[in-house]
């Protein structure tokens, strides 16, 4: 017993120095990188007119890099299929929500969704955008569903899988479109790419509000008795 | 200057924190939180060498890699939590059993 006490001690001051090791070697290395270097920032910012957008941010996920962007809708929505395919949660038992959280989720719901639109829109010349503006908006559906709150079951189907999927749909059709029209794949050039920007943004944080209460809420919503 | 490196170094000390509780804790859930832990640490090193250069404003870059991250992070948790959920019911137990030891 005290022999397996002392191993486990020893491994423990084996593994805290075998981390201190690798924390001295990554500050090193970070304490070793050159600040003066120029980065990316300065390509960015000559490139900014042709985003058509001036919130470098917002140019760099939309535009410079929409692969990242457009991978990273998918891999939500893979999360959320995950989710939804392991079956959801246990049960755990619901308690209703007290009074204040009942008002309180009244008052800020209609602030959350105001919130979110304004980031949505200032996204084009200020920090801001699409994955601001669709957490906030998750994080208005979780308040609704903590307060008791369920999605109806006549939306429950169809139109919530639409929604879901819409986000990464949107973005691959106006690429797709883009390619039509004899601009590369994710190529947004001006006159459009600010209003292509934006509808691919509006569309995103409907999709990712919705795909984040869902992944909060862990299990498929209940579908109507029609299906 | 040096206030950039103290965030890296912060960043990197929270990446080693985060590791050294993945590898201690037994417990799925504070697997899980040490990952994220560790994710944070990886933010924060990003996030602050992006504002290394005090003549330039900061690299708009790392920003944007790091609001990806952030996202890929929540669902990617959210998928361990359901599945640390399903384990906890299929055997009772909130870590993973190690066969040769039981």
């Amino acid at each position: 017993m005290t022999d397996n006490r002392k191993t486990g001690k020893a491994l423990r001051l084996l593994l805290v120095s075998l981390l201190c090791a690798i924390a001295a070697w990554l500050g090193y290395a970070v304490l070793g990188l050159s600040l003066s270097h120029v980065g990316l920032g300065q390509l960015v910012g000559a490139n900014l007119e042709a985003s058509g957008v001036s919130h470098p941010v917002t140019a760099v996920l939309l535009n410079f890099r929409g692969y990242d962007t457009l991978l990273e809708m998918g891999v939500l929505l893979v999360a959320l299929l995950g989710v939804w395919s392991l079956g959801g949660m246990p049960d755990y038992d619901e308690s209703s929500p007290g009074p204040v959280l009942d008002i309180l989720s009244r008052l800020l719901i209609p602030m959350l969704m105001l919130v979110a639109g304004y980031l949505l829109w200032v996204g084009a010349h200020a920090p801001g955008g699409a994955f601001q503006a669709g957490s906030v908006l998750g994080a208005a559906g979780v308040l609704m569903m903590l307060a008791g709150w369920r999605l109806d079951s006549r939306f429950a189907g169809l139109l919530l899988r639409v929604v879901m999927v819409s986000g990464l749909g949107v973005f691959v059709m106006v690429s797709t479109a883009m390619l039509l029209i004899g601009n590369g794949f994710l190529e947004f050039s001006p006159p459009m790419a600010g209003e292509l920007i934006l509808l691919i943004e509006a569309v995103a944080t409907m999709s990712i509000g919705a795909t984040l209460a869902a992944l909060f809420l862990g299990s498929r919503p209940a579908v109507g008795p029609d299906k | 200057m040096s206030g950039v490196f103290l965030y890296a170094l912060l960043g990197v000390g929270l990446f080693v924190l985060g590791l050294y509780a993945l590898i201690i804790h037994a417990h799925l859930l504070r697997k899980i939180l040490a990952i994220n832990v560790m994710g944070t640490g990886v933010f924060l090193v990003l996030v602050a060498l992006a504002a290394g250069n005090p003549d330039a404003p900061p690299d708009p870059v790392p920003h944007a890699m790091v609001i990806t991250g952030i996202v890929v992070a929540v669902s990617a948790t959210a998928l361990a939590l359901i599945l640390m959920l399903k384990v906890s019911v299929a055997t009772g137990k909130n870590h993973l059993s190690d066969s040769t030891r039981d």
